[in-house]
């Protein structure tokens, strides 16, 4: 008896009158948060299946049945962008997986050691350094991937993988997020122990620190994937050689020749949704490694 | 013994300068080089002596600001200046609403379905712009898109999506379909970091979750709102993959719809390297102008209410 009146009275205690009356009100006003945030997902996700379905249509159904129906003709799509010009869009698949792949490795390593290196040294010009390279994030791409594709020309170096992949190894962002992480994941008297045994800086870099600062990195690394395997413009401006296109350029280049043959409208629409199938599968598996707060460059403690 | 030590002391002293050597030369070479040249070729002209015949007979030449007047007068430019702000307008205030506002339901209580919804909203963000454009322009096709379907059964009347006013909403809508749930994310990773004691004063002053909203999260975020707002602006004044993309679809989408695919169309299809290294400079310049301007007035404004 006594014990249910301390439990009825200690919330009262220490709060306003109103807090009786709280439950029920808060479990309706999170109906609206729910419905908002459903909306926002059809939202986002309809043009997503649309392609979805739209890619199981033979190039009649696409233009005779409701949009919404799927249709029968997958098997026969995926055959025609096999065929497409000798299966070209695997190339670009693979050659999007190339830039990408190994431009988010070698930007991740650049970002690590110079983060870490900004993170950790005292030393003279640390800080012109850092804001100077994240200037780098304010300049227009465009007003970049014109120079350096007539500077790319004088070395003879456009309309190859180099003049794609170089560009854009370094990444502002990248070395911001590095220096973020390293300072919040690699204690200073780790670095000092490593010295004390007689350790070189490099060989404490790469043995401490760097296993230290791996969920960082894997973030930095997605960001620079996406980044890569989205980009447009450089490619664009840099190649002309159709067998050394990304999947964006690929696939921009068939929808230009589709706006004179319809046919072709079943072929994008098809390799559009092979296009997406890749980063959705890679988001749904390392969601669970990938850190979204440090997009934004906050570290839990 | 004093040897090793200075070693060593000099080992630790070179060591950051030696770590920062790769993106120092990056740096130099693809950031720095290109703004230099840019902006060097911009003072330059072509110079075509004769019948423009042989080898020798095009040179370069210096131009001093010619390129400079040329593209202020450059009818084509402006108008796509004027398009790019008229559709920076829409974009950047929808974009940031839209995300506040899920990041705020997000961040509210005994919200339902909260990891499903934010991957969903979030996903976007790995769809090229180049594919995320092309799937919206099916979608504003006539012919398959299920929206003139659903109107064409209600017998109501069907806009061309791809003309006029309407093409620039249809145009706004896949960037801000596109960056959303990016900024979300970034909104709501600073909501979660506001300390909980804040809350609790909150509650005990008898706040709703309206009021909570309104007077203790949106201010306390503003700094990440301000930065979300800065490089948007940014962004947006750079468009250029999604009107390429549609462009394929429709004849209202000009080959210098904005400024940037006007300066694409001078330097690669024209020919004129040195007006398009004008063009890009100068809208680099207002870029750098209009955010830093925007930056500026954030920070004055924020300072007026610290002090008042």
């Amino acid at each position: 008896m006594s014990t249910l009146a301390v439990r009825k009275a200690a919330p009262a205690a220490g709060t306003t009158p109103g807090t009786a009356r709280r439950p029920p009100l808060r479990r309706r006003v999170a109906l609206i948060p729910t419905v908002t945030l459903l909306l926002g997902a059809v939202y986002t996700l309809l043009p997503v299946a649309w392609v979805v379905i739209a890619s199981t249509k033979s190039g009649h159904e696409l233009f005779s049945t409701f949009t919404f129906l799927p249709g029968t003709g997958f098997t026969d799509n995926i055959r025609d962008l096999n065929a497409y010009r000798d299966g070209i869009y695997w190339s670009w698949m693979g050659n999007s997986a190339l830039f990408s792949g190994l431009g988010a490795l070698l930007s991740t390593a650049v970002s690590a050691v110079s983060g870490y290196a900004l993170a950790t040294y005292r030393f003279k010009g640390r800080e012109t350094m850092f804001n100077v390279l994240l200037a780098g994030v304010l300049m227009p791409p465009v007003i970049l991937a014109i120079p350096q594709y007539l500077l790319l020309a004088k070395a003879d170096l456009t309309d190859s993988y180099l003049s794609v992949l170089l560009p854009q190894i370094l990444s502002p962002y990248g070395v911001y997020l590095a220096r973020i992480y390293a300072s919040a994941a690699v204690p200073a008297d780790v670095v000092e122990a490593g010295r004390m045994d007689g350790a070189s800086e490099w060989r404490i870099f790469t043995r401490i620190a760097l296993p230290m600062m791996i969920p960082g990195m894997v973030t930095v690394f997605l960001f620079q994937f996406v980044a890569i395997w989205n980009n447009f413009l450089l490619p664009y401006i840099m190649l002309s050689d159709d067998e050394k296109f990304p999947l964006t350029l690929g696939l921009y280049t068939l929808l230009e020749q589709g706006s004179n043959t319809p046919a072709l409208y079943t072929l994008v629409i098809t390799g559009a949704f092979l296009a997406v199938l890749p980063l959705i599968v890679l988001f749904l598996v390392v969601q669970r490694f990938w850190s979204l707060d440090l997009l934004s460059g906050a570290v839990k403690s | 013994m004093t040897s090793t030590r200075s070693r060593k002391a000099y080992g630790v002293k070179g060591a950051p300068y030696a770590f920062l050597l790769p993106a120092t030369l990056l740096f130099a070479l693809f950031l720095a080089l290109p703004i230099g040249y840019a902006v060097w070729l911009s003072f330059r002209k072509a110079h075509v002596s004769g019948l423009g015949l042989g080898s020798g007979a095009r040179s370069e030449v210096w131009a001093g600001f010619e390129n400079y007047t040329e593209a202020f007068h450059d009818s084509e430019l402006l108008h796509g200046a004027l398009r790019v702000l008229g559709y920076g307008c829409v974009v950047v205030p929808v974009m940031l609403g839209l995300a506040l506002l899920f990041a705020l339901m997000l961040d509210s209580d005994k919200v339902r379905l909260a990891p499903f919804t934010r991957l969903a909203i979030f996903l976007p963000y790995a769809i090229p712009g180049v594919v995320a454009a092309l799937m919206w322009g099916f979608l504003y096709l006539p012919d398959v898109s299920p929206f003139y379907f659903v109107l064409d059964r209600l017998g109501l009347p069907q806009p061309d999506l791809l003309d006029g006013g309407p093409l620039y909403l249809a145009l706004s809508n896949i960037a801000v379909w596109g960056g959303t749930g990016f900024n979300m994310i970034v909104i709501y990773t600073s909501l979660r970091a506001i300390p909980a004691e804040v809350y609790e004063a909150a509650r005990l002053d008898g706040a709703t979750p309206l009021q909570t909203a309104l007077r203790i999260k949106i201010p306390m975020v503003a700094p990440s709102l301000v930065l979300t707002f800065f490089f948007s602006i940014i962004a947006t004044l750079q468009v250029f993959n999604e009107p390429t993309t549609l462009k394929p679809l429709t004849n209202s989408v000009n080959t210098s719809w904005s400024p940037l695919m006007k300066v694409y169309q001078d330097a690669f299809r024209r020919g004129d390297i040195y007006a398009a290294a004008a063009e890009a400079t100068l809208i680099a310049l207002a870029t750098l102008v209009l955010s830093f301007g925007f930056l500026r007035a954030a920070n004055r404004r924020d300072k007026q209410e610290a002090a008042g």
